[in-house]
């Protein structure tokens, strides 16, 4: 069942060629998007089966054996992450069109939009399948440069002037990640995962920390960890809301999933423990204290999301299986949650004519079904039991004691005040823009409308943030095996490189 | 392989020179200092390979032939860097059309939040409703 490694690319690499010849007719695009991003979700789904029950799949693409070819492999963490991302853009595919109509831009001037979103989608599943490190690089270059035209679509004023901190941070984390990898090849001759993680163990221990270090740097601007993470909150809040639902989804957990492979596959032994666990703990703290001093929706969700990438890189620095099995619950998670949440507040821009919390009022009387879609995620990300937040930040948090250190209480400590921080920020929304009176200023019933295509996809993904609860005990096992299968580097190189190779090498 | 001193200084002084375009306001600049950077990192790249002769099969013994690799790596960056250049300009004739500069600008909403920090108003709707 190999062939269907490729697919998650291929497919919408594929369609996004099609909507480009179809770019006057809306009709047809918007059926191409949905069928290719669909077939990319059940190809993903049945990946996710037979890594968990197999093993991973590893296909040599033009069939170029292992170290000379480029390798794609689905392991048990790519198709875990496939299935969630594909679920997330099916759902923000729906919300987009749904949105496009009642907008009544139909044809103008968004013709790019579906081949650019069906790229982005491509890149995101490149990455992560990719078993090269240079091919790593050209997931990440095909995902930014979507999501550089999506980020400026239409070019107003203001989305060029935030475009420009993104396209330009971006650039700069793509050179960092560029020059690691042609240090890596200098010093190692290979870019193969596989090989890398057996020849890089060989390298003088000052070397090895200075690729490490440069690896760590690229991939935390991309993941937003802080001191890196300022530019999230000025860039993403400009966009349409559907696009800055599948950035905050995806891009920075495609950075966090960069950081998981470098930490347990490439450079494992936790050198870099004491630094991530620090920045974890600052990236939490200062990500939900700027989420505090916000007056709009849109900022307070990016700096949350800053603010949460802190509990994913807690799991990671832990270097435990525990902690790890947590982050990759977490990722799920917050992917899931965090998607929603712009979605929601797409819709509340749509009926309140604004994000600005002084601009809002009385939401929950006028848009009750608004007001659960927003509700719930929300407290989803405070972590109020028994949605999944609280199963996630509880493993972490429970894998943080077991290790026991100085660190890792402080870390659990932070996370706990992060934790009602978070609840602090998102009750604040709910009270300005959900209680009180409806501020004059807002739209008509009838002029704002949120149109059901935009409501379903939303109270969609409300429902898997809450099923992620009802399936905790499977998902956390997943997430555990995966976890182990980190760990097990040689399994790992002899599944991707074969028994052969190995001796050679 | 030992490095030819002309390559590290050359590479040196691209990086260097390209960091420092980077700390410019002007997106113009900016991207000068990008490129500058990603001839910088392809020179690196082509450093990590060996010289030699044409890898083609049959043409030279196998032991005298470069390393093709890393010039297959080049090219890809080539050919992403040209995409991204085009972008920029792009970028920066629009912001220029826009606002009348390609300047990038800090952020208005940080700026408007520290401001009101520093005359300790909150920021929300709390205290004017």
């Amino acid at each position: 069942m190999t062939w269907l490694v490729p697919l998650p690319v291929t497919i919408p690499l594929l369609g996004a060629a099609l909507t480009l010849l179809m770019a006057g007719r809306p009709r047809v695009q918007r059926t191409i998007s949905l069928t290719a991003l669909t077939a990319t979700l059940l190809v993903s789904a049945a990946l996710l089966a037979l890594t968990t029950t197999g093993g991973p799949l590893v296909v040599a693409v033009g069939g170029w054996a292992a170290p000379l070819g480029i390798v794609l492999v689905a392991d048990e963490l790519a198709a875990l992450m496939l299935v969630v991302s594909a679920a997330v853009t099916v759902c923000v595919l729906i919300y987009s069109i749904g949105q496009g109509m009642a907008d009544g831009h139909e044809e103008t001037p968004l013709s790019v939009y579906h081949p650019t979103y069906l790229v982005l989608t491509a890149g995101v599943t490149n990455a992560f399948l990719a078993g090269d490190l240079f091919n790593l690089y050209v997931g990440f270059e095909i995902l930014l440069v979507a999501s550089y035209v999506l980020l400026t679509l239409g070019g107003t004023e203001n989305r060029i002037r935030a475009g420009t901190t993104y396209v330009v941070v971006s650039l700069l984390s793509s050179v960092i990640f560029l020059t690691a990898i042609g240090l890596i090849y200098a010093a190692t001759g290979t870019l193969n995962m596989a090989q890398l993680a057996e020849r890089l163990d060989g390298l003088p221990d000052s070397l090895r920390l200075i690729l490490q270090g440069m690896l760590l740097l690229a991939f935390g601007i991309k993941a937003a960890v802080f001191p890196l993470s300022s530019w999230l909150p000025d860039s993403y809040p400009t966009a349409p809301a559907p696009v800055t639902a599948v950035f905050a989804g995806l891009l920075t957990k495609v950075g966090v999933y960069a950081i998981i492979r470098t930490e347990t596959l490439l450079f494992p032994g936790g050198r870099a423990t004491v630094v991530l666990l620090i920045l974890a703990l600052l990236t939490m703290l200062v990500g939900i204290l700027g989420a505090v001093a916000q007056s709009d929706i849109k900022r307070l969700l990016s700096f949350t999301l800053v603010s949460h990438i802190g509990y994913l890189l807690f799991g990671v620095g832990l270097t435990s299986r525990l902690g790890m099995a947590s982050a990759i619950f977490y990722v799920v998670h917050h992917i899931t949650v965090q998607t929603t949440l712009f979605l929601a507040a797409g819709l509340i821009e749509k009926r309140g004519g604004s994000t600005a919390l002084d601009r809002l009022g009385g939401l929950a009387r006028l848009n009750p079904v608004l007001a659960i879609a927003f509700l719930i995620p929300a407290l989803n990300l405070a972590g109020i039991p028994p949605f999944s937040g609280f199963i996630g930040k509880l493993g972490l948090i429970e894998a943080g004691i077991a290790d026991g250190g100085v660190l890792a209480w402080l870390l659990v400590i932070g996370s706990v005040l992060t934790s009602l921080l978070t609840l602090y920020a998102i009750a604040r929304v709910w009270n300005l823009a959900f209680w009180r009176a409806p501020n004059p200023s807002m739209p008509a019933p009838d002029a704002g409308k949120c149109p059901p295509l935009m409501i379903i996809p939303t109270l969609a993904l409300v429902a898997l943030g809450v099923a992620l609860t009802v399936v905790a005990g499977p998902l956390f096992a997943v997430g555990d095996q995966a976890a182990g299968d980190l760990s097990d580097r040689a399994g790992y190189a002899r599944s991707v490189l074969g028994d052969v190779f190995r001796g050679a090498s | 392989m030992t490095p030819n001193l002309v390559y590290v200084v050359v590479i040196g002084v691209l990086f260097a020179a390209g960091v420092s375009m980077l700390l410019e306001r002007s997106l113009t600049r900016i991207l000068m200092g990008m490129i500058l950077l990603g001839n910088g990192v392809n020179l690196l790249i082509l450093l990590g390979g060996k010289a030699g002769a044409p890898p083609i099969v049959g043409g030279a013994p196998e032991s005298e032939m470069a390393d093709p690799l890393p010039q297959i790596m080049i090219l890809t960056a080539i050919v992403i860097t040209l995409g991204m250049t085009a972008f920029l300009l792009a970028l920066a004739y629009r912001s220029w059309a826009m606002a009348g500069h390609d300047e990038v600008q800090d952020d208005v909403e940080d700026r408007r939040i520290m401001l009101l920090a520093e005359r300790d108003e909150g920021s929300g709707a709390e205290d004017n409703s």
